[in-house]
């Protein structure tokens, strides 16, 4: 199996503070990798790493094979894209919302794939709407949208479903499993709904302080975990 | 917290102790008069000696002649100076004002670039001067603003059988004061028509301009079109809130041979020559 | 009220004749006024759109406050400014623009370009700060955030159009002082006002007033129909 990205002694510090400091870390091509752990682990700023939003400190992350140094290659940041937990959506209509993707890359957007995705996403009533006026479970499934239909090969989720009703979490886990299963999407989610990485993930790991405590399969990150902090963690302990 | 109502009445009764009488009792006079007449500081001069004589306060409202009359003839001025002897007379005769006074007079000159492209200077008479300037086709600026001194330019041109208005490229008609048509002729090489005094007082940044006609001082212009006489004319009382009687005492004080010996020394130490001469009938016969 | 009601007839009766010494100071305030607010428009939209995305831009603390003090920059200085610096003696005498529409235009535009990039900028800073990151994520390039963000800031850059048009449009001790008034040439609408009251003829100079005022409703209510169109979405 590829790698998506393979990371060597990837730190992002703040002054003398590491919100990241992974030694080593591969994200397979086409898993779901979920990352639990709690507030403030830097779960958040790896994302950002992973989307080239920001540069690491000091190491290196490649991806696709090749290592990124520098300036990144915009066809690179255009191959991987993130949805927030709470969606930014423009003043303007839901379908406009979601073509924005298409907009920024200049695809012409005569294709059905808008359509497509509003469809799928149960927004098809709402298209001409403006988005400004969408309920929480609508302007998150208008970020699903907006996200899938560039078809990026890495999907970055952060905290996606974070507070969102039974329903609409329902529907986008089942939207993210059938984009992996269809077009292996590579998927990183960080959540923290332990049960959300247990229902998505194929592999979960724990993030405490900036490091990676475990990384398991995961079935055997949730039935016999190796580190005594990930059983705490998993007991709902607090971790610090 | 005063009501709105309290505090307008009392804005109202503070904007009213403003307007009017003075603030203990003295009488006040609107005196409507040309920027060019103010802008040489005679008034300066003046009216603290007649405010103090006679109790007074003199408001001088300094605007354009075409202004001036207006202000006479909407009962906004109580008395107006000007110098636009036909539309002083004008006024009389419509029964806007009780009578007009010769007060003192200046002259005007033509002033033009030290490159003197039509080749002017020491022309004798004005309207020579112009006409030279058209067929020339050099740069004049005019006030255009109706005041006196665009009146007097317009009767030059006519004297000169010129037909001078703003389709014609080199004539720039400004519609400006005195001060910026002088400005405007120095930075573009330009002639113009302007009364001595204000010509006098701006000298040193107008670093361009000569005297074209009408020599250094007046006793060298022997143009009589050249003279600039100055009216003064109380305006009628029937027309209401008028200062009548203090108005007919500030002509009669102005034409008084005291106040015309002060009209005479004015000037005379920075300029080395007076810059108003006077002229009221008093001084003539004295 | 007589001078008001017939100044109110002269205008009808001004704009019902089309007399053209009225069409020509028309014209050029409309030509001298659009020039201006065009170049300020294209300098300071980008410019206040940089400044107000950049919220960690070394030296902000001085330049922001500038910025405020530039919007409220008397005309009259900048008139004085702009003629001392095209004046034969100033360092662009040489290109003689004084008393030229040129001159008017560079004044105008000193006048109006503080006020696009002040209310540019707080326009922009008023949009949700987490765009950038998000329109990033989906692939923008840096470029393509500004344009998003101006967008998204439509409502507030239009109100800076309208207020540096207003400005300019009404502005007469900078156009007067770097112009000259000159009949044909240089006279708008402002400084003809200025003329015709001077002169007495305060109808006509009431007249003026109202045609100013239109143009600038007209043109307010064009902008303001624009915003609403956009507002709702």
């Amino acid at each position: 199996m590829t790698a998506a990205y393979e990371l060597t002694d990837v730190r992002h510090c703040y002054g003398d503070r590491c919100v990241v400091d992974i030694p080593t870390l591969g994200v397979r091509s086409g898993e779901i990798l979920g990352l639990v752990g709690p507030s403030g682990a830097g779960k958040s700023t790896l994302l950002r790493l992973l989307n080239f939003l920001e540069t690491p400190t000091t190491g290196s992350i490649a991806y696709a094979g090749a290592k990124i140094d520098g300036d990144v290659p915009l066809s690179v940041r255009r191959d991987v894209t993130t949805v927030f937990q709470r969606p930014m959506l423009l003043r303007r209509s839901v379908a406009a919302n979601v073509r924005i993707g298409l907009n920024l890359r200049g695809v012409e957007t005569k294709d059905r794939s808008t359509e497509r995705w509003l469809d799928r996403l149960g927004l098809t009533d709402l298209a001409d709407a403006p988005a400004r006026t969408l309920s929480a479970g609508e302007a998150q499934r208008v970020a699903f949208a907006r996200a899938l239909v560039v078809e990026p090969s890495v999907l970055l989720l952060d905290e996606p479903t974070g507070n969102l009703d039974p329903y609409n979490v329902g529907l986008l886990e089942e939207i993210v499993r059938c984009d992996n299963a269809e077009r292996g999407t590579t998927v990183v989610v960080v959540t923290h709904d332990i049960f959300q990485a247990r229902r998505l993930a194929d592999r979960t790991g724990l993030m405490v302080s900036g490091r990676l405590v475990e990384l398991a399969e995961t079935e055997t990150f949730f039935s016999t975990p190796q580190r005594p902090q990930t059983a705490a963690f998993l007991r709902g302990d607090l971790l610090i | 917290m005063p009501s709105p109502i309290t505090l307008f009445i009392v804005v109202m009764l503070l904007a009213a102790s403003c307007a009017g009488e003075g603030s203990d009792g003295e009488d006040v006079l609107r005196l409507a008069t040309t920027t060019s007449t103010n802008d040489s500081g005679l008034l300066d001069l003046l009216l603290p000696a007649f405010e103090a004589e006679h109790d007074a306060r003199v408001d001088v409202v300094a605007v354009g002649t075409g202004q001036a009359i207006a202000l006479g003839e909407a009962g906004d001025a109580d008395v107006i100076l000007i110098h636009a002897r036909a539309r002083e007379e004008a006024f009389v005769a419509e029964g806007h004002g009780t009578a007009r006074s010769d007060v003192m007079y200046n002259d005007f000159i033509v002033v033009g670039p030290a490159s003197d492209p039509a080749s002017v200077a020491g022309t004798a008479l004005a309207s020579e001067a112009l006409a030279a300037i058209a067929v020339a086709e050099a740069t004049f600026a005019s006030r255009g603003d109706d005041s006196g001194t665009h009146s007097k330019e317009r009767s030059l041109w006519d004297a000169a059988g010129v037909t001078a208005n703003p389709d014609s490229d080199w004539y720039k008609s400004l519609g400006q004061g005195m001060g910026s048509t002088l400005i405007y002729a120095d930075e573009t090489g330009a002639y113009t028509l302007t009364d001595r005094g204000t010509f006098l007082a701006q000298g040193k940044s107008l670093p361009d301009l000569r005297v074209m006609v009408g020599g250094a001082s007046i006793d060298e212009n022997v143009d009589p079109a050249l003279l600039n006489p100055y009216g003064a004319i109380p305006v009628n009382p029937d027309k209401g809130g008028i200062a009548g009687a203090l108005a007919d005492v500030f002509v009669a004080w102005l034409t008084s041979i005291e106040t015309q010996e002060m009209i005479e020394t004015f000037g005379v130490d920075p300029f080395g020559q007076p810059l108003f001469y006077p002229d009221s009938e008093q001084w003539r016969v004295r | 009220m007589e001078t008001l009601g017939r100044a109110f007839a002269d205008a009808l009766g001004l704009l019902w004749s089309l007399d053209a010494a009225l069409l020509e100071t028309v014209g050029l305030t409309l030509q001298v006024t659009l020039v201006a607010l065009t170049i300020a428009l294209v300098l300071g939209i980008p410019i206040g759109a940089a400044i107000g995305l950049a919220r960690h831009l070394p030296g902000r603390w001085l330049l922001v406050p500038l910025i405020y003090t530039g919007m409220g920059l008397p005309p009259v200085t900048v008139g004085l400014f702009t003629y001392l610096l095209l004046s034969n003696q100033g360092p662009l005498g040489g290109l003689g623009w004084l008393f030229t529409p040129a001159g008017m235009i560079v004044a105008q535009t000193i006048i109006a370009f503080p006020l696009v990039v002040g209310l540019t900028m707080a326009a922009v800073q008023g949009v949700d700060p987490t765009l950038p990151i998000q329109m990033l994520s989906l692939g923008a390039t840096r470029r393509q955030v500004a344009t998003v963000t101006l967008l998204e800031a439509r409502v507030g850059v239009t109100a800076a159009v309208v207020a540096a048009y207003g400005a300019i449009i009404s502005e007469v001790g900078a156009v007067m002082l770097v112009g000259g008034n000159i009949e044909g040439e240089t006279r708008v609408l402002t400084t003809a006002i200025v003329l015709e009251t001077r002169k007495g003829n305060f109808a006509l100079a009431l007249a003026l007033g109202i045609i100013l005022l239109a143009l600038a409703f007209l043109t307010n209510f064009a902008f303001h129909r624009l915003q609403v169109h956009q507002g709702v979405r």
